[in-house]
């Protein structure tokens, strides 16, 4: 076992914050620390990853400006073999996603994705992470596993901050073509709503059942004084425009006051509450996820929660 | 033109949770189980494409379960699926490695065009068995696409890879390739009673495998966690609950 392995990730020419939970987690496993970072320039960013706990960064000079998953495995394969991490670390992003599970897979690691937190026993690392729609906690270990490959949910780690001092190597690993190749970025639609800007937020998801409801939750919005906003569903079946969902894929928002109606609580939608506003949950499920991250919830049926409030602010 | 989809029955709680007696997972006894919405829309693609391809082909489905998994493979030829095969471990296993190496072993000799899986299962949020087939399978893949559009004559396919904040990436992938579908990409059609009868006399080919050859992971306990502390369940009926709602929305705002 010898440190830990940061994949660095980057989106037009911008860190993202999971990089900073990243070296954070890889602190609290103990060891030294390497980042790598994959990009066309890399010396752009080794200032931005000087941070406390970064022993050493990687740099790793690519051909394409954006992530291509052949590329970024074949590095990270050429630097497990090259530094022989006890750890690698990846966030559990869209991008980690397309090559974390294929490391593990070629070169037989340990692995786990979603992992939230991580502890350590006398026989190894323990991690955690959820099951069953999140009503359920696991840990899981890795038995006989000399490396593991672990994806950290974004989120999940406060940010490493302060400056460090790493020493910086410039490694070269040559690269076959890649076979599914980044041709652009293109930028969802701008919204007619800005969800990120509302101190109050009515937020519907799946539980009001069809398209035919959503008037009456857009009415009670309007009596409470409440912008309203979906989760994900709502806007795959086009009852709603992705500028009013919330989470990974939507937006990020901060509000001082969420109200969640029939919302399941799912990963990828509460990444995107951040702030510590507060959580109100109506669900009519009392095992439903979102009850663990709300200050207040309530096991009522929404539709009859709706008519109550808009006597209320009639 | 042949597209594999794979698809899994995934375990849907309800409020009363109880665990194996090894408190290693669930117990069966204490969950339904339906189609996996994100595999839904993969069966959905591949149908489509194979229609805007001039309907010739065939798409075949394959899950790793036990025989309950039936009804979500009867629920794919339903809806247009020609094959089905599952895929029997000896043991339940939620390790993505591990069903990505045992979908690959079913895979291999069926020589398809393209691999279509879903993104994750709702159950497990793992977002990698498809990731980790294509490793398996040797081919190439794009994780998280929103919509695809694949050319048969160059073999090639562009996808829209849905990153965070719904910013979309192009790619272009060599095909064949495993392709992790998202949802969104379309509404999955609803089987006709009929296609539902029928589909459940087409016979599934059955393939046993040791569900524990490759793994990443090992499931050490599981547990319900604890709620958090400070927090406050309201209690009453529905107008009980709006006017505590109420309180706190004015005191919050104040
Ligand atoms: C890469 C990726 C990105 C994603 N990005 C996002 C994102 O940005 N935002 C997002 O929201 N999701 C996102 N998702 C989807 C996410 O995983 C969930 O599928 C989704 O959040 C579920 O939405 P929901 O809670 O509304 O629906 P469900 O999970 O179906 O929950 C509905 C809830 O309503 C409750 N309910 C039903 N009837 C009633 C009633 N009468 N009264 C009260 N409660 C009731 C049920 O008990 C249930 O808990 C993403 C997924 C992936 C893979």
């Amino acid at each position: 076992m010898n440190g830990t392995l940061v994949v660095a990730e980057h989106l037009r020419g911008e860190l993202r914050d999971v990089t900073f939970e990243l070296v954070a987690a890889a602190a609290e496993i103990g060891g030294p620390v390497s980042v790598a970072v994959i990009a066309r320039d890399p010396s752009l960013f080794t200032d931005a990853l000087s941070v406390e706990g970064v022993d050493e960064i990687v740099t790793v000079q690519a051909e394409a400006e954006e992530f291509e998953n052949d590329v970024y495995q074949q590095v990270i394969e050429a630097l497990i073999e090259d530094r022989g991490p006890g750890f690698v670390l990846l966030g559990f992003t869209v991008n980690g996603m397309g090559y974390g599970p294929a490391v593990a897979a070629k070169l037989g690691l340990g692995f786990a994705s979603d992992v939230f937190r991580l502890s350590r026993e006398e026989d190894g690392l323990l991690a955690r992470r959820a099951f069953y729609g999140a009503k359920v906690h696991a840990e899981v270990d890795f038995p006989g596993k000399e490396r593991v490959l672990l994806m950290l949910r974004p989120g999940a780690w406060a940010p490493a901050e302060g400056r460090g001092d790493p020493t910086i190597t410039d490694l070269s690993v040559q690269v076959t073509a890649p076979r599914a190749r980044h041709l652009k970025l293109v930028d969802p639609p701008a919204g007619d709503v800005d969800i990120t800007a509302a101190d109050f937020l009515l937020s519907i998801g799946r539980g009001i059942g069809t398209r035919e409801e959503i008037p009456r939750f857009e009415a009670l919005a309007g009596k409470m004084g409440a912008t309203l906003s979906v989760s994900r569903p709502l806007v795959d079946a086009g009852w709603m425009t992705n500028a009013r969902q919330v989470g990974q894929s939507g937006k990020t928002v901060r509000p001082k006051v969420y109200l969640a109606l029939g919302i399941s609580g799912a990963v990828q939608h509460l990444a995107g509450i951040k702030g510590d506003g507060t959580i109100i949950a109506v669900n009519t499920d009392p095992e439903a996820a979102i009850f663990g991250v709300a200050r207040y919830g309530a096991v009522v049926d929404l539709f009859e929660v709706a008519e109550a409030l808009a006597e209320l602010f009639a | 033109m042949k597209i594999v989809v794979c698809v899994k029955h995934v375990a849907v709680l309800g409020d009363e949770i109880r665990f194996t007696t090894d408190e290693r997972d669930v117990d069966e006894d204490y969950y339904d189980r339906t189609l996996n919405e994100w595999d839904a829309c993969a069966a959905e693609e591949a149908l489509r494409i194979r229609e805007r391809l001039g309907g010739e082909g065939e798409v075949l489905v394959v899950t790793v379960g036990g025989p309950s998994a039936d009804v979500a493979l009867q629920r794919c030829l339903a809806m247009g699926a020609d094959r089905a095969v599952r895929i029997s471990f000896d043991q339940t296993v939620h390790d993505p490695i591990a069903i990505g190496h045992a979908l690959s072993e079913a895979i291999v000799p069926e020589q398809p065009d393209l691999v279509l899986v879903g993104v994750q299962s709702s159950d497990s949020v793992q977002g990698s068995t498809g990731t980790a087939l294509a490793q398996f399978l040797d081919l190439p893949r794009v994780a998280v696409v929103k919509k695809v559009e694949y050319d048969h004559a160059t073999r090639r396919a562009t996808c829209h890879r849905e990153l965070e904040g719904g910013l979309v990436d192009v790619v272009e992938v060599d095909t064949p390739a495993v392709l992790a579908i998202q949802t969104g990409i379309n509404e999955p059609r609803y089987p006709t009673f009929r296609a539902i009868k029928d589909a459940e006399r087409k016979e599934i080919s059955l393939v046993s495998a040791a569900g524990g050859a490759v793994s990443g992971y090992h499931v050490r306990r599981m547990f319900v966690p604890p709620k958090p502390e400070g927090a406050e369940m309201l209690d009453g009926g529905p107008a009980d609950v709006a006017r505590r709602i109420a309180e706190i929305v004015k005191e919050r705002l104040a």
